[in-house]
């Protein structure tokens, strides 16, 4: 039986100056790595895959099969890229882990490297979080001057070169294809997919984006086995997950355990709800995720279950909201956020958004009607599906998913309204 | 372009920075991102003058620069003051508290989102600006000044950092290095940390994120052992 | 019981090789591989609204106008998918709108959302009634608004050049505009600025959209976003008459679409004609078409009064019987010469060259109103004259042409068209070497190489690409390889021989590309002092005895020896070696040297001009001809190609008369017959004589050394600009806004040799004059100065009397101006 938590990635953040080169060799950091390059890189990648290592972005994609799809003998450079651009609301565990063991990702982004035949890496940071970057930075030059990176890492023959790049503000360079156009300087807008990344992707070569969870696993992986990777977590999504609980919650913070873990087990050890207040609404994975309430309390917080239960794992970004949070205000904020940072390419996702606040706005600010919650069901369902990128069926989640499990909210913040002007007045500019 | 073009702020030292930028990525292009921000170390803001710098020093349009100026929220498009103050007053946070943490530095400091009270650029400057989620949310809710993390905050801790800021101090970040100044933050994010080694310090991470594994090593709770040898899977048939 | 017939069904589909069978709402089509769906279901008629797609420009997929329902495999795809972006599969199931309702609400719900902000200004729009938004509202969209919130509002339109005005409001962001700029044409001057609601289209501050190719934006934006300046608020389309005609700019011969009302041209578009221009035109072409409805325009005949000395109006009666006399005087005096400028239609230069023959009895006509040169018209009359889309270079040959060598040539300058198509190729990797100066923006648009020599040495250059550019060599050695020769190879001797020697050694073809609409045509009708009609030699008997059998003319009367070129002409008119002139427009400061043309003029006894509108040709002529512009006229163009590019008359019973025409009742009233009273009959005529035997050339132009230009001197290098003081262009300010800035070009050596500052002035001058204007420094050769042509103030065959290749005197220059 595994226990509760179980600290793969987070054990080393306890250690003090836990993000220096000596902290991470001493505690058994670069030891993967020259087992790896002394394997074939197709094991490497056949190792990912038996490991059932599902993307930590939040779609779950298979590591190993994404690795797969990287031509070989092509003749053209290929490239990583780490998606470091951690920017869903509620979600904050790639940021210390960079913060605290920058290394782990940088030996994973080598192992990585070497397994799809990149010479070049990038690691695409969110550039709000300079500490992090500065760190990042000092351990990717602790990293050269060890030889680790820079040509013929410990004498393999390997040569590969890492850059960190800071990003500049904008939430949709987390979708992967925006990332690449971010990353080769241009508006951080989604490409069309196909080609997908993997056949044209950053220069228009081969490339793999993966995430920071994602890559910083791959020295356990190594060192551990597929099997011992296998034994957290539940099959088709095993593995540790690092859960962050944020909000209404008696202890916040990160908490690693096995894929699958429920909330209910997660608030247990995290003290529970804050000064006792009820749970009323949470987020399984960020706020695109459709929210869950506290009758899912026994979901299985991973691909599957949170899926079967009507919503998505996401980045497991806990937001947990009490029974003094108004859901439409919540779900106000939220949409505020995705009008934000739309990045304008597609007419549903710029357009659509851009009314939905101004509907949600007008609600809370108590000028709303019944029918305008129909109006924002039929927005959502022209948005969801029908945008060019995912940005705009994150941006209906917390809409369809607040009006399906807290309509009556809606309803008496219209009520409220009618009752304030007159049953019969049909109100100036609703409805009309 | 290696030389410093005329009538510009942009010296000699920013043209050699510029092309350190370059040299770094496979494509020159890349280096756009990076160049804003050292433009913005330059002048606190992109200006027109900056956006004529990156275009002159990537061979592009001044069009196709201020496409990618004007795309990102961290490029600003006035002077900013000696500090950025961002709040995050994304749901979580507001419900926390970001929203009454950001009306009450907003109506200390007089101004609205984007907008600097006092002289931009002079000491005790201060830029103020409502900010999206900051990836920290279990430290919130949370604000920044140039891009340093000030967790677990409240209306009076915030504004009490930010009369220290007015008057000259410098307080540090709950995680981090020593407070610098907003052009500073931005020629570290153009990827340029020269003397500034001591910057790294700070705590391995805040409390909030060591709580698990601390839960664990209290209750001697692990990951399953590792094999002494993992095995690599032999190498698959080529099909 | 009836066995069913053992044959395969007959309806079943044959998929041929390439292809893949689908069903688009319960038909099954056949279709390329690769094909989009939205272009299979327009196939079938079943037309899907869009914004962003357009044929020609890469997918987007970014309005989301356009989605559809599909089924790959029996599996539906659990999102509608965008028709233009995806491409047709084997097996596919597609459920447009018509079919399907999920596809249907998707359309709506697009179409809702890009109407919430758009303004209800459609009845002061210029594209309303040709608004594919206000079209497809009607069609697709709701009869109510659901949106009752704030509009999102920008101030009313903004120029982005003089040209174009942009209105934000109206824009839905299909980014057609931009793609065009940065994949069509090369000039990423517009773009996406700001973000998400906020997104807008722009331009940097102080940057105009300063491309010669900017109306087309106008014309594939899907609303009134871009609008013209000079079309602005003048007409509404269902008003509007809409002729098809090609372009009389450049010898590309666009297809264009000439819109009109109440007897004036509102507007020109661009017509679809893939072997040419495909979608498009410059902005020439676009926005210079108000020069035929000047002022000054000359509308009746004129003759110069013998008491006074002035021109006066007259009848057509009395001038004709004027020139007549006046023609027939100076033909039996010393002869008469013949002078028709590049701008003809085929039908109205055969009625100079038939007139030149049997109404003056000379081979004294020439159509080069520009630097010509002995050795070009060998090339053209033995080679060019005999090429045509069948056995030539094309616009199609261009695009898959492995290499393409540019010789003199300045593609986005001269013919806008042919860059455009040249920039496609290079897109798809072509590599294009260009042959000249500098690196002009064609050259880095064209990814291509500048091989920079110094004016004069190109044929040096191209004779040296074996021993210093062997991969060029081996590149136009490949099959479909192109050499494009522009008209500055006149004035460089030996081009055409060096061109013409490494087109024999890599097999690459030739074109020559001329400037004007009516070269290639005046060559082929036999505008020329050596050649009749047909790419026929005046001295060769059988040749003449054709022609004169079919033209019905005494046999032997035809005159046998070659007459005199352009700059022939006129010098035998200074020194009354000529009596006489026939000049159809052309402007004496085009030719080579204006000075002796304006000695000519002074010195032929009698000169008949057929002209448009007043030129220094009409202070010397005793009688003026008004004829038709080409929009009050039919006829055609013999583009590059040697395409013949035929159009209507656009503007119906003006009473204006084609050249053939007026020239057709002049050689009546000197007794000879044309039979070119209409461009039809003209056309039917040169018909009948088809065309002669090709034969060759024989050229052997040996290169010139080319010496240092010597102290306080350097090389000229010079050439047109698209936009700029041609007189097609008068009357046109927002166009005229648009041209590249007026500069002189050095080496930075150069400018350091001369004490010329960085921003500061040069004064270049010959005996003749002086121009001063501000410098640039470019990557041109040692000891070369480049000037526009013919740009603002600066008129160099004008001024200094100079050309490519001359030697100039430079200066640091302090004022700005021309001094002559």
């Amino acid at each position: 039986m595994v226990d509760p938590l179980t600290p793969v990635l987070t054990k080393r953040w306890t250690e003090p100056r836990s993000w220096t080169i000596e902290t991470y060799e001493r505690t058994g950091g670069y030891t993967a790595l020259p087992k790896a390059l002394k394997a074939h890189p197709d094991q490497l990648i056949q190792q990912c895959k038996d490991s059932g290592l599902r993307g930590r972005g939040g779609a779950g994609f298979p590591t190993g099969m994404k690795w797969g799809f990287i031509p070989q003998g092509d003749g053209k450079p290929h490239y990583l890229v780490i998606n470091a651009d951690e920017g869903e609301p509620g979600t904050c565990k790639d940021i210390p882990t960079m913060m605290a063991d920058p290394h782990s990702l940088i030996e994973g982004v080598i192992i990585t490297s070497y397994a799809i035949r990149a010479n070049f890496a990038a690691i695409y940071v969110r550039g709000e979080v300079l500490h992090c970057i500065r760190r990042l930075n000092a351990a990717v030059r602790e990293a050269y001057a060890k030889g680790y990176l820079g040509k013929d890492i410990l004498g393999s023959g390997f040569d590969l070169d890492v850059v960190v790049h800071a990003g500049a503000g904008a939430y949709i360079c987390g979708e992967e294809t925006a990332l690449l156009d971010s990353l080769e300087g241009r508006r951080g807008q989604p490409r069309l997919k196909p080609p997908f990344p993997a056949t044209s992707g950053l220069y228009a070569s081969p490339t793999v984006v993966n995430n920071v969870e994602t890559i910083a696993s791959v020295p356990f992986i190594v060192n551990g086995g597929a099997d011992w990777f296998r034994a957290m977590g539940r099959d088709r999504s095993p593995g540790p997950k690092i859960y962050s609980l944020s909000g209404h919650v008696t202890s916040p913070g990160q908490y690693e355990a096995p894929m699958g873990t429920t909330l209910r087990q997660l608030l247990d050890m995290a003290g529970g709800m804050k000064d006792g207040i009820p749970l009323k609404f949470w987020t399984p994975g960020g706020s695109s995720t459709p929210l869950f309430t506290a009758e899912h309390l026994d979901v299985p917080l991973d691909f599957e279950g949170a899926a079967e239960a009507g919503s998505m794992l996401g980045t497991t970004a806990i937001q947990i909201f009490n029974e003094t949070v108004s859901v439409p205000w919540a779900v106000m904020k939220w949409t505020e956020f995705y009008k934000h940072e739309s990045c304008g390419k597609c007419t549903p996702c710029r357009e659509g958004t851009y009314w939905l606040v101004q509907i949600l706005q007008r609600m809370v600010a108590g000028n709303g009607t019944a029918s305008d919650i129909d109006t924002l069901l039929d927005v959502c369902d022209n948005i969801l599906g029908r945008s060019f990128c995912a940005l705009g069926d994150g941006a209906v989640s917390p809409i369809t998913s607040g009006i399906k499990y807290f309509k009556d909210e809606f309803l008496a913040l219209c009520h409220e309204n009618s009752s304030k002007i007159g049953a019969s007045t049909v109100l100036a500019g609703a409805n009309a | 372009m290696t030389q410093a073009p005329e009538n510009t702020v942009f010296d000699q030292a920013a043209v050699d920075r510029a092309q350190a930028i370059i040299a770094r990525y496979p494509q020159a292009r890349s280096a756009l991102l990076p160049m804003l921000h050292l433009v913005q170390s330059v002048e606190g803001y992109v200006s027109q003058d900056g956006i004529r710098f990156c275009a002159g020093q990537l061979d592009l349009s001044e069009a196709e620069v201020s496409a990618v100026a004007t795309f990102y929220t961290m490029y600003k498009r006035r002077p900013c003051g000696e500090h950025l103050v961002s709040v995050c007053t994304n749901t979580l946070c507001a419900a926390l508290g970001g929203d009454e943490i950001y009306s009450t530095l907003k109506s200390h400091l007089g101004v609205g989102h984007e907008e600097t009270a006092g002289e931009p650029g002079t000491p005790g400057s201060i830029t103020l600006e409502h900010a999206e989620c900051l990836a920290a949310c279990d430290l919130g809710p949370v604000l920044q000044v140039n891009y340093e993390f000030y967790d677990n905050q409240t209306p009076e801790k915030a504004l009490g950092l930010v009369q220290a800021l007015q008057a000259g101090e410098k307080p540090d970040p709950t995680r981090g290095a020593p407070l610098t100044d907003f052009k500073q933050a931005e020629l570290q994010l153009a990827g340029f940390f020269e003397g500034r080694d001591a910057d790294l310090d700070g705590p391995s991470a805040a409390p909030e994120s060591l709580r698990g594994a601390k839960i664990a090593q209290e209750r001697g709770w692990d990951a399953p052992a590792m094999p002494d040898n993992a095995e690599f899977p032999a190498l698959p048939e080529k099909k | 019981m009836t066995i069913a017939p053992d044959k395969p069904n007959a309806t079943e589909l044959v998929v041929p090789e390439g292809h893949v069978k689908l069903v688009i709402d319960g038909v099954e089509v056949v279709a390329p591989k690769g094909e989009l769906l939205i272009r299979t279901a327009e196939r079938l008629g079943t037309v899907i609204p869009r914004f962003c797609d357009h044929p020609l420009l890469e997918p987007a997929g970014a309005c989301r106008q356009c989605l559809v329902e599909v089924e790959m495999g029996g599996r539906p795809m659990p999102k509608p998918q965008a028709s233009c972006t995806m491409t047709v599969a084997d097996g596919m199931v597609v459920k447009t709108q018509l079919t399907s309702p999920v596809a249907d609400k998707a359309q709506q719900g697009v179409m809702e959302l890009l109407l919430i902000n758009h303004p209800l200004d459609c009845p002061v729009c210029d594209k309303g009634g040709e608004c594919p938004l206000q079209n497809q509202a009607i069609a697709h969209g709701r009869s109510d608004s659901r949106f009752h919130e704030r509009k999102r509002t920008f101030p009313k339109p903004i120029n982005i050049s003089t040209q174009v005005l942009l209105d934000r409001e109206r824009c839905v962001l299909c980014q057609r505009c931009t793609r065009f700029s940065a994949q069509i044409a090369g000039d990423p001057f517009i773009e996406l600025l700001e973000r998400g609601a906020l997104q807008q289209i722009g331009t940097a501050p102080e940057k105009p959209f300063q491309s010669y190719f900017s109306g087309n934006t106008i014309q594939i934006c899907p609303v009134g976003a871009l609008t013209s300046a000079a079309y602005r608020f003048r007409a509404r389309p269902f008003d509007l008459v809409s002729t098809p005609s090609v372009c009389e700019h450049c010898s590309s011969g666009c297809a264009e679409r000439t819109d009109w009302r109440r007897g004036k041209v509102q507007r020109k578009l661009a017509g679809d004609d893939p072997q040419v221009n495909e979608e498009w035109i410059c902005d020439k072409g676009r926005f210079a078409f108000r020069y035929a409805t000047t002022a000054d325009r000359i509308k009746r005949p004129l003759v110069r009064d013998r008491e006074t000395g002035e021109l006066r109006e007259s009848s057509w009666t009395e001038a004709l019987q004027v020139a007549a006399a006046g023609l027939t005087a100076a033909r039996e005096a010393n002869g008469v010469g013949v002078l028709t400028g590049g701008r003809l239609t085929v039908e109205d230069a055969y009625a100079y060259s038939k007139f030149a023959r049997i109404a003056l009895h000379t081979n004294d006509i020439d159509f080069r109103a520009r630097p010509h040169s002995a050795e070009e018209l060998e090339f053209l009359s033995g080679t060019t004259v005999f090429t045509n889309p069948d056995n030539g270079v094309t616009f199609g040959g261009i695009e898959s042409a492995p290499a393409a060598l540019l010789v003199a040539f300045e593609p986005e300058e001269e013919a806008p068209i042919v860059f455009l198509r040249l920039r496609k190729a290079a897109r798809k990797g072509t590599k294009v070497f260009h042959l000249g100066q500098f690196t002009t923006p064609a050259v880095e648009k064209t990814l291509g190489t500048l091989l920079a020599c110094v004016p004069g040495a190109e044929a040096n250059a191209i004779n040296a690409l074996p021993d210093h550019a062997a991969d060029v060599v081996e590149l136009l050695s490949k099959p479909g390889a192109v050499i494009l020769v522009g008209e500055r190879a006149a004035v460089v001797p030996g081009t055409f021989t060096a061109v013409a020697r490494l087109a024999e050694r890599t097999g690459a073809r030739v074109a020559w590309i001329p400037r004007r609409a009516g070269e290639r045509g005046a060559l082929a009708v036999g505008a020329t002092p050596n050649l009749l009609p047909g790419g026929r030699h005046v001295a060769n008997a059988a040749a003449r005895l054709e022609v004169e059998r079919t033209w019905g003319v005494e046999e032997g009367s035809l005159p046998a020896t070659p007459g005199r070129d352009t700059t022939g002409i006129l010098e035998a008119a200074a020194s009354g070696e000529l009596s006489g002139l026939v000049v159809g427009g052309v402007d004496p400061f085009d030719l080579p040297d204006p000075a002796l043309a304006e000695k000519a003029l002074a010195g032929a006894g009698f000169i008949v001009s057929l002209e448009l509108r007043p030129s220094a040709v009409t202070a010397h002529a005793d009688v003026v001809l008004p004829i038709a512009p080409a929009v009050e006229k039919a006829g055609s163009y013999l583009n590059w190609e040697g395409r013949r590019r035929e159009f209507g008359t656009t503007l119906e019973g003006t009473g204006s008369l084609p050249d053939c025409r007026v020239l057709d009742t002049l050689a009546v009233e000197m007794d000879a017959d044309l039979f070119t009273q209409t461009p039809a009959a003209s056309a039917a005529d040169l018909a009948r004589l088809g065309e002669g035997a090709v034969t060759g050339s024989s050229l052997n132009v040996a290169a010139p050394l080319v010496s240092p230009a010597g102290p306080g001197k350097a090389v000229l290098a010079t050439w047109h600009r698209l936009i700029g003081n041609g007189s097609l262009q008068v009357d046109e300010p927002h166009l005229a806004g648009t041209a590249r800035p007026v500069v002189a070009k050095v080496a930075k050596t150069t400018a350091a040799q001369f004490g010329l500052e960085t921003g500061g002035h040069v004064t270049v001058s010959t005996e003749r004059g002086a121009i001063t204007l501000p410098v640039e420094t470019d990557d041109l050769p040692e000891g070369v100065i480049w000037l526009p042509t013919n740009s603002g103030d600066v008129t160099v065959r004008a001024t200094l009397g100079a050309g490519h290749g001359s030697i100039v005197s430079v200066s640091g220059g302090s004022s700005l101006g021309v001094k002559s």
